[in-house]
């Protein structure tokens, strides 16, 4: 099996309260058929055994959609190709390349240490509002409501998203209406995620917003890295969903 | 010890729902008054955490990852079985039973088998009005496929997404419970031990990875959802992180570990390229729907698949099981496949691996179809291996994927500790020696949501009045033992990464303890686990400190685990001297190189209990009764 | 674990989430922004009546000036649209460079396009402009002698007056550039517009794209097209020599 070499300029941070560095790292011997995070592993263990701390960075299930693993590979959060950091062979890279691995700059994601950020707000969005509140036990017969074939697979394309913060890393602007977007489309669509629809996109949106993302400027770069192929037809939608949610309010709308 | 089931009287139809009407339940006014721990937010635990959650139970839910939806559920693809017969083609809640009885060898019990049939089409239900977008038929109606070791079309699917799908929403159940308050999520935090007050498991021990922080947490009663041990392995399909440590723990606490030496190898993965490599990548079970296995007749056959002519090819699936063909159960399926590379039949590197072929099915459907059905898994095997399925076969070879082992627990999900509750790929319960494709998301969201909401009474009616807090010795002195072995491990300060004796630690699990099993194998699998342990405690680097995020020191505590858990997985294949599912020992096997299992001696689950450090466990015997089902060699031919 | 919730700062109004939510004022934006696509298209229409001649525009001219009131309501109108598209755009810009507190040391444009990118720098450059252009020809605050320029008919001669200014390549270079990047903040702003009022998708969004990057270039040709052809001589005053207002 052959082998490569890169120079990796690896980012090390103790804390989110640190001021963080690059470190400078040649990686030499790295076997061409193996993942960037195998790469990472192996840098990883060489410094181990030189008794240096290795660079922490996140990483679970190595297929693409756990959405643990969030890291900034030559300036493309996820790294470049489709899918996710995990899913990034060093056969994409040409031998002696430099690579700077940094972790995704988000004021809403504080870092933790090293390549991990917190991703929390995620997880407190779809606690806003990212569900259809249904009480196990009292569901309907499945195959009650007819959902036609085109409108199940764009509620599945949007549902496809991993959460993992690809979308704000790589805006300009942080913001994080491709994954807001994702899941309003997602529910929205369905029959049965209609009695929650413009309540759902309303508190999303302001949970966003108390985070502290910033706002969506139309510049696609969500969708060019997203990892789950989300597209911004889901952020046009939720342009539309909570337009429709706020008006509803302000005029006291009851439907 | 005697293990008592707690299997209702009855029917095996009835048994369920007799249960059911007899049931202790609890009020709504005292429900509150109940506090549930939860670990893992799986398939099982979040489900499971929602349910009880919207019951008015107090939960807190714990899980090791940064966001409770990314539990290792999340990768499962192909489906999800439910008795629907939305097909018309002959399905019934005793199809589906039988099919899951038959396919885990007949080494599974049968009330809990039939109950999960029972419940599986509920699960279907309770998914759609969540959300989860299944596929659907153009008129608007849910499609199905059909999966291993069934006759039927029964499974339900989301693209190749099914197990994100339907954990997602059991995340998002388990989110607007969070919302709402009801559900205190502890994101972060490890479980390294469980808390026995008078016997009873009243909390846990977790550390927090990110800041180090060690603390103790009280409940009523503790739900261990951790799911499976298939990376004692090193190598296998599951997430990095999944672990042993939580079942481990309460193992070492009283808890009886049935049947670790089940484990599932999964036929249809793409095989190992270098020792570099951190983890086995599954292509779908579904896959074989449309897919033919086969591999060169010659030995050592160098050319190119497409320049194979026909007759030199053997679709030795097809030969050898017409009726099932490609469909065969997955230890069927992964056994064939090791027997032809062991012939020198492989092919690729290594000659690990065997071909999947599309070409067939490209030609009667169009590549289109075959697109829309495994566009993102051919993508995903072009990206790691850099050829495309469309138009060369895939090389596929098994890889681990599941463990049917686990805590043993009874009807109820309750382990041999009282209050402690296990459910999902964690307990023993449902899948005998080997599981059936979709089936593992069937059992997880049987668990949380239709199973332990109306089992938790039976536990919990004991337990007015008997409320704990941490602030008793028994949770101080845990807290202390985890302590200790914390800083054990940083103590030990040698030179050797905790990946390497992960990875060593691997091939010998993989070598003696996999697909082919014999007893001078397991024999010296047990000594060099031993001598590895021995090593591990002498000269494992962990470079920082315990007071801060460090992976190393989680990989550590998880491997230490692992270490010791690996030779009760051997002592378990020694012990059981038959075969059964995927549990094959080389000494019982049919003329032509079957599993041969001893029904008179080994129709039961072994159990085992921790009898301290540097004794033997303990072993004891459930057996399995089967009053509904008979007792037959299972023929896929 | 719960990171921490950074509270953002609500903005302006917090009589209505419409004003001061992420959206609210993006929709804002983008209403305001449809107000002034059709004044500039309606502009341009007015402008080229230069074409058919001194008569022709002076006429047009007269006849803004004859609606009195009306002229005023939709003088205010464009001015509130002006303030709203602006200021909301600095408020969703100031928030959006507080959500990115550092930068990365390896920049990736990650298919922006370029004139997405220079939203801010076309939209201020054409702010200016629009002020210096009404200076110019609206207050007449350079050349005041415009104000006293009549035609024949004793209407005020607009048609001199712009063949004037346009006579200075000082004059017309600015406005060429000013236009130029007017196309560009549309080429990206009427594309964006259908996006953010949510009437875009997968199929429509090149449509939307290459159809605002077509009227971008056709307003941008046709407002050119007359300081262009002053300057080539096409169009001309027949009577007086043309001073120039700024190096006359």
């Amino acid at each position: 099996m052959s082998t490569m070499h890169f120079h990796l300029r690896l980012w090390k941070q103790k804390s989110a309260t640190d001021q963080g560095e690059f470190i400078e790292i040649d990686a030499k011997e790295i076997p061409s058929e193996c993942s960037f995070l195998e790469m990472l592993d192996i840098v990883n263990n060489r410094l181990t055994r030189e008794g240096k701390e290795p660079v922490s960075f996140a990483s679970d299930c190595r297929e693409g959609i756990c959405g643990t693993c969030h890291m900034v590979i030559n300036g493309v959060p996820q790294g470049p190709g489709r899918g996710a950091a995990c899913q990034v062979y060093m056969r994409k890279f040409s031998n002696g390349q430099t690579i700077t691995v940094e972790p995704y700059r988000v004021g809403a994601f504080p870092i933790v240490k090293d390549l991990v950020v917190n991703r929390s707000a995620y997880d407190r969005i779809i606690r806003s509002g990212g569900f259809i509140s249904e009480h196990t036990g009292g569901a309907p017969d499945a195959s009650a409501t007819l959902i036609p074939k085109p409108v199940a697979d764009a509620a599945m394309d949007a549902a496809a998203c991993i959460g993992c913060g690809a979308c704000a890393a790589a805006c300009p602007n942080s913001s994080a209406m491709l994954f807001v977007g994702a899941k309003v489309t997602h529910l929205g669509l369905l029959p049965q995620g209609q009695a929650e629809r413009k309540k759902r996109a309303r508190s999303m949106v302001r949970t966003m917003q108390e985070e502290g993302f910033g706002n969506c400027s139309n510049y696609y770069a969500c969708e060019a890295v997203c990892p789950a192929g989300v597209k911004a037809d889901v952020i046009s939608m939720l342009n539309r969903e909570y337009i429709r949610g706020e008006l509803s309010e302000a005029v006291g709308a009851i439907d | 010890m005697i293990l008592d089931a707690k299997i209702p009287e009855g029917p095996l139809e009835k048994k369920w729902t007799s249960f059911k009407n007899n049931a202790k339940l609890i009020s709504p006014a005292n429900k509150r008054k109940f506090k549930v721990i939860v670990v893992g937010t799986g398939l099982a635990g979040s489900s499971a955490s929602a349910t009880l959650a919207e019951l008015g139970y107090q939960v807190e839910t714990f899980c090791f990852h940064d966001s409770p939806r990314r539990a290792h559920s999340i990768a499962a693809q192909g489906g999800i079985n439910a008795a629907k017969n939305y097909q018309n083609d002959g399905d019934s809640i005793w199809r589906l039973f039988y099919d899951t009885i038959k396919g885990g060898d007949f080494r599974a019990r049968e009330a809990n088998v039939y109950r999960l049939a029972e419940v599986s089409g509920n699960i279907i239900d309770q998914c759609v009005s969540q959300g989860v977008p299944f596929a659907r038929e153009y008129g608007g109606q849910l499609t199905n496929r059909s999966f291993g070791g069934a006759q039927v079309s029964r499974t339900f699917y989301a693209k190749g997404q099914t197990g994100q799908q339907l954990l997602l929403g059991a995340y998002s159940a388990l989110s607007a419970q969070i919302g709402l308050g009801r559900v205190t999520m502890h994101e972060n935090s490890e479980m390294l031990d469980l808390v026995l007050v008078d016997g009873h498991a009243k909390g846990i021990v977790v550390r927090n990875l990110i800041t180090g922080e060690i603390s103790t947490h009280a409940a009523d009663t503790v739900l261990l959802c951790t799911g499976g041990y298939s990376n004692v392995y090193y190598l296998s399909t599951n997430a990095r992180g999944s672990n042993v440590t939580a079942t481990w723990r309460a193992f070492k606490r009283g808890a009886a570990f049935a049947n670790p030496c089940y484990t599932q190898i999964h036929p249809t993965c793409i095989p190992v390229a270098g020792d570099y490599q951190s983890k086995l990548t599954l292509m779908s079970e579904s896959l074989r729907n449309d897919g033919r296995v086969w591999v060169p007749k010659k030995k050592g056959d160098s050319r190119l698949p497409q320049e194979i002519p026909e007759e030199e090819r053997d679709y030795y699936l097809e030969r050898k099981y017409p009726s099932y063909g490609n469909l065969a159960p997955r230890d069927i399926a992964s056994r064939s496949a090791k027997e032809v590379c062991d012939e020198g039949r492989g092919v690729g590197p290594g000659g690990l691996g065997v071909y999947l072929d599309f070409s067939a099915a490209i030609g009667r459907l169009g590549e289109k179809t075959i697109r829309e059905r495994y566009g993102n898994l051919f993508e995903m095997y072009a990206n790691i291996t850099g050829e495309s399925a469309y138009e060369r076969p895939m090389r596929i070879y098994p890889a681990v994927h599941y463990t049917m082992g686990g805590l043993w627990v009874d009807y109820n999900l309750m382990s041999t500790i009282p209050g402690l509750h296990v459910l999902g790929e964690a307990n023993f319960s449902d899948h005998g020696a080997n599981r059936l494709g979709a089936s593992a998301l069937m059992q997880g969201l049987a668990d949380g949501y239709f199973v332990i909401p109306n089992t938790l009474g039976e536990y919990l009616s004991t337990q007015f009045g008997k409320k704990v807090s941490t602030d008793m010795p028994e949770f101080k002195k845990t807290e202390t033992e985890v302590r200790a072995r914390v800083e054990k491990l940083l103590a030990v300060k040698g030179t050797v990464p905790v990946d390497e004796f992960h990875r060593l630690l691997g091939l010998i699990i993989w070598n003696e303890c996999g697909m082919a099993r014999s007893e001078a194998g397991l024999k010296k699998a047990i000594s060099d686990v031993r001598a590895l342990r021995e090593r591990f405690w002498k000269e494992v680097a962990i470079p920082g400190t315990g007071v801060e995020l460090n992976q190393s020191l989680e990989r550590a505590g998880r491997v230490a685990d692992f270490l010791e858990f690996g030779e009760l997985m051997c002592v378990d294949a020694l012990t059981r001297e038959e075969s059964c599912g995927g549990h094959f020992r080389v000494e019982h096997q049919t003329a032509d190189g079957e599993a041969l299992r001893h029904d008179d001696k080994f129709a039961e689950v072994y159990a085992w209990m921790f009898k301290g450090e540097g004794n033997d466990p303990e072993l004891v015997r459930e057996e399995l009764k089967y009053e509904a089902v008979h007792l037959a060699t299972r023929s896929y031919k | 674990m719960s990171g921490p919730a950074s509270s953002s700062k609500k903005s302006c109004c917090s009589c209505s989430p419409l004003f001061s939510s992420s959206i609210g004022r993006k929709w804002i934006v983008a209403l305001t922004g449809i107000v002034l696509v059709l004044f500039v298209i309606g502009h341009l229409l007015g402008n080229l009546s230069i074409f058919l001649g001194p008569d022709a525009m002076n006429a047009y001219a007269a006849f803004l000036k004859s609606t009195g009131e009306l002229l005023w309501i939709v003088r205010i109108v464009l001015l509130t649209c002006v303030v709203l598209h602006i200021w909301f755009t600095i408020t969703l810009w100031h928030e959006n460079k507080r959500a990115r507190p550092q930068k990365y040391a390896v920049k990736n444009e990650l298919g922006t396009t370029v004139y997405a990118r220079l939203m801010r720098i076309s939209g201020l450059t054409v702010l200016a402009f629009v002020i210096y252009h009404l200076a110019q020809f609206t207050w007449e605050a350079f050349n005041p002698e415009y104000k006293t320029w009549v035609d024949a008919q004793g209407r005020h001669d607009v048609y001199r007056m712009v063949v004037t200014a346009f006579s200075c390549p000082l004059v017309s270079g600015f406005y060429l550039i000013a236009v130029g990047l007017l196309g560009m903040h549309l080429s990206h702003g009427i594309a964006s517009l259908f996006q953010t009022l949510g009437l875009s998708n997968q199929k429509l969004r090149p449509v939307f794209e290459r159809g605002g990057l077509i009227l971008a270039w056709i307003l941008f040709v046709g407002f050119a097209s007359i300081p262009a052809s002053v300057l080539l001589g096409l169009v001309k005053v027949t009577s007086g020599l043309p001073s120039c207002p700024v190096c006359h």
